[in-house]
């Protein structure tokens, strides 16, 4: 089934938008390969597809590329994450931080959060892509790239310049500082936490290197002192593969529960970003009309009054969205983070206690342990 | 032998100073030397060496810490029953060199002091009061006074003279020529001298396989010990690492908290912040420092390892020594009797001369052979106590290292809850 480049108003989505799950990922040569399963509206049963990341891609453009909905440059896009370049480890670390680790367990999580945000967005998920997306059995196949009205922000030609531009809005205003401090703030604590969980792995690569050490020390024979020392090089061997794995553990919370929160939010701090900058440059070019309105002749007077009606109503399409996103997003972002925290706390508790309880019973070994 | 008597119990302090008189063990030597290890029965100290109170003197690039060596005996070669003098780390590099001088033909072990560190000393010097120089200073403490207990526990190292003279004299020379000394320089210095006696062509016929299975334990003891210390000496890195990274990222928490709107959020980001932050360092800092603790023991055994090893390599010179003043003793006959046939009687004289010379050189050389030889024997003996001690004692280091940093660490966890 084809996508043309028209989209329906009115359609709705068949499947239930907030438990979309990708229930398998399986690496295909240099591609990842998902599973995704998504619960019927209506009646029991499931659609099971698979799909890689150029699919995605392809969903995201659909979306972007909806220009006859009113005031879609309000909208705030869930934010994909980046393509996983699945066979180097040091470029793919440095691209995707967080969604690189864990063995794609948070990679799958973001995608899955990008889905469930699209198919529960109240304009987005009205697109038709999303249903072909979730419920087409076939790949819905590579299609030409299509310039979208959504460049980047690097990209803009003048960006900086743009982004400081003053508001009209207070409320607005006040969106965009806020905004900037807070992406700020949020990089740099994935960064930080990003260093304390690589060198927490470094530091059960050398717990394991330790232990292994240690069972070279024991030596055969009769000699009681010798024995005696084999026998403690052994316990305290144990010992630290006991480290090894809480360190691993601890590492591995951090990763899934704060680190893809963290990444999360920024990711979507991003994304508010870009649509705050969409809506400013979408100011920038109201004023203009508005002047050249203003200024022009009486001969091209209608056709600038035409212009500056069109852009005025854009402008405000955009800005009622933006508004709605803004305050519905607010709630969102606020309930992910504190999810994130919470389970952070969960997990970690857990590791430590079970941490505790085994670091007692080694306790209780070595004090049992005469030495002469 | 007497039997072992039971280990004092070890709290942290003590396990860096370990009494070095308290472990005997039943060796299985042949009955010719089980006399020595009577005698070593016999040898009971009662000397206690500390250094502490590091203090600053001076300033700038001359300036220098100065250590308080406090003596308690009751032995009565010393002036008092306690004393103290002040001595800074050239004056212990001097010791070293004077006693290695003199002990060096006599195939002593020598315990061998700690390492020079220029950056260790200038950050001192330049007056920083950072936690590294605290760290530096305390751990060259630590070091020098294990040097001095090793050297008082020595039978024949404590009757030297320059051992006393640096315990009690007031007002000691300062030492010079300290440049090249260092303990990585004598194990330099060590491992050249090896090199050499390995590539000497005449080979020692070892009739008596003891020193052969000694030099291959020791050895191979000393390989261990160095893999062991590179491995944890990674691990106390990445710990220390981890703690700073972990101080980073609760400020930057602490700081996302503060710029967030919500105040239910931003107050719950702070707190974790402020968790995070106690709770981390905490225990990241104590497993970092008990680790260090560990390192520098085994460091410091690596050493002690080294020295052994150097003592086998002055018998193997002692023996060359011999051999060569016998072939140069041969020549000496060979002339003599190529001169008698000659007949000359002027050059005769002289030859004889030179041949009684040589006579008792060869028989002095073989004496300070044998003498040497139990000497090493004897020394071996004494270390293998100390190497058991040594055993027992990173034993003890770990397992109250280990027990300290989860009794800290438990009550934390459990107050998470």
């Amino acid at each position: 089934m084809m996508m043309t480049e028209e989209n329906e108003v009115e359609s709705t989505l068949s499947v239930c938008g907030h438990n979309i799950q990708i229930a398998e990922v399986l690496k295909d040569g240099e591609m990842l390969s998902f599973l995704i399963v998504s619960q019927k509206l209506s009646g029991t049963g499931e659609y099971h597809v698979h799909r890689n990341y150029d699919d995605f891609e392809w969903l995201q453009h659909n979306l972007f590329c909806q220009e006859d909905v009113a005031g879609i440059q309000g909208v705030i896009f869930p934010p994909l994450p980046a393509k996983a370049q699945v066979n180097t480890a040091a470029k793919v670390m440095k691209q995707l931080g967080f969604l690189s680790l864990g063995e794609w367990q948070p990679y799958c999580k973001a995608l899955e959060v990008f889905l469930q945000q699209v198919a529960a967005h109240s304009i987005l998920s009205k697109n038709k892509a999303v249903e072909v997306f979730l419920t087409n059995p076939d790949s819905p196949g590579k299609q030409k790239v299509k310039k979208n009205i959504f460049n980047r922000l690097s990209q803009a030609v003048d960006g900086m310049r743009k982004e400081g531009h003053k508001d009209v809005d207070d409320f607005f205003q006040t969106a965009r500082d806020h905004n900037l401090v807070l992406t700020n703030c949020t990089k740099t604590v994935t960064e930080k936490l990003l260093e304390v969980v690589q060198t927490e792995q470094k530091i059960a690569v050398a717990c394991g290197h330790f232990s292994a050490a240690l069972l070279l020390c024991v030596e055969p024979g009769d000699d009681p002192n010798k024995q005696a020392f084999s026998k403690v090089c052994v316990k305290l061997s144990e010992v630290f593969e006991s480290m090894k794995k809480s360190t691993t553990g601890v590492s591995e919370n951090d990763v899934s529960t704060m680190g893809l929160g963290l990444d999360l939010e920024s990711r979507y701090q991003e994304a508010i970003k870009e649509m705050l900058f969409r809506r400013t440059c979408k100011l920038v070019e109201l004023e203009h009309a508005r002047r050249n309105a203003e200024k022009a002749k009486p001969v091209k007077k209608a056709a600038m009054e035409e212009l500056r009606k069109a852009a005025e109503t854009e402008f405000e399409d955009i800005s009622r969205v933006a508004k709605e996103e803004i305050t519905r997003f607010e709630a969102v972002r606020v309930k992910m983070l504190q999810q994130a925290m919470v389970q952070w706390c969960e997990k970690q508790l857990l590791t430590a206690k079970e941490c505790a309880d085994q670091f007692t019973q080694h306790l209780e070994v070595f004090r049992g342990m005469n030495f002469k | 032998s007497s039997p072992p008597p039971p280990p004092p119990p070890p709290s942290l302090p003590n396990l860096l100073c370990p009494s070095m008189h308290g472990y005997y063990w039943m060796f299985e030597l042949s009955p010719h030397w089980s006399q020595l290890e009577d005698d070593e029965a016999k040898d009971r100290f009662d000397v206690d060496v500390s250094v502490t109170n590091p203090e600053k003197v001076g300033d700038g690039m001359n300036a220098y810490m100065a250590y308080k060596v406090s003596t308690r005996t009751s032995l009565t070669m010393f002036r008092c029953k306690t004393f103290s003098v002040r001595r800074r780390f050239s004056d212990f590099l001097g010791l070293y060199e004077k006693l290695s001088v003199k002990q060096s033909l006599h195939g002593c072990i020598i315990p061998l002091p700690p390492e020079k560190s220029v950056v260790g000393m200038t950050k001192v010097k330049v007056g920083t009061d950072d936690p590294s120089s605290v760290e530096f200073v305390e751990r060259r403490r630590a070091a020098l006074e294990r040097y001095l207990q090793r050297i008082v526990s020595h039978p024949s190292l404590l009757q030297d003279p320059d051992v006393r003279e640096f315990l009690e004299r007031d007002d000691l020379p300062r030492a010079v020529n300290t440049q090249t000394l260092s303990g990585a320089g004598f194990l330099k210095m060590i491992n050249k001298a090896s090199d050499a006696v390995n590539k000497m062509t005449l080979k020692m016929n070892e009739s008596d396989t003891w020193f052969d299975d000694k030099f291959q334990e020791v050895e191979s003891e000393e390989q261990q010990l160095r893999k062991l210390h590179a491995v944890v000496d990674s691990l106390v890195t990445h710990r220390k690492e981890l703690c700073g990274n972990t101080a980073v990222f609760a400020k930057s928490m602490a700081m996302l908290g503060n710029s967030e709107d919500n105040t239910a959020l931003s107050r719950a980001l702070s707190q974790l912040a402020e968790v995070e932050d106690k709770m981390e360092q905490l225990h990241q800092e104590q497993a970092a420092s008990d680790f260090f603790i560990f390192a520098e023991l085994l460091a410091d055994y690596v050493r002690l390892l080294g020295a052994v090893r150097g003592c086998f390599d002055q018998r193997m010179r002692a023996w060359q020594r011999w051999q060569e003043a016998q072939s140069t003793l041969q020549k000496k006959r060979e002339a003599e009797a190529k001169l008698l046939w000659a007949n000359k009687p002027e050059k005769l004289q002289q030859a004889k001369e030179e041949i009684t010379e040589w006579e008792s050189k060869v028989t002095q050389y073989e004496r300070d052979f044998d003498r040497i030889g139990m000497m090493v024997r004897k020394e071996v003996l004494r270390f293998e106590v100390l190497f058991v001690s040594m055993h027992s004692e990173l034993c003890f280091c770990f397992k109250f290292q280990l027990i300290k940093f989860w009794e800290a660490f438990l009550p934390e966890a459990k107050a998470i809850s």
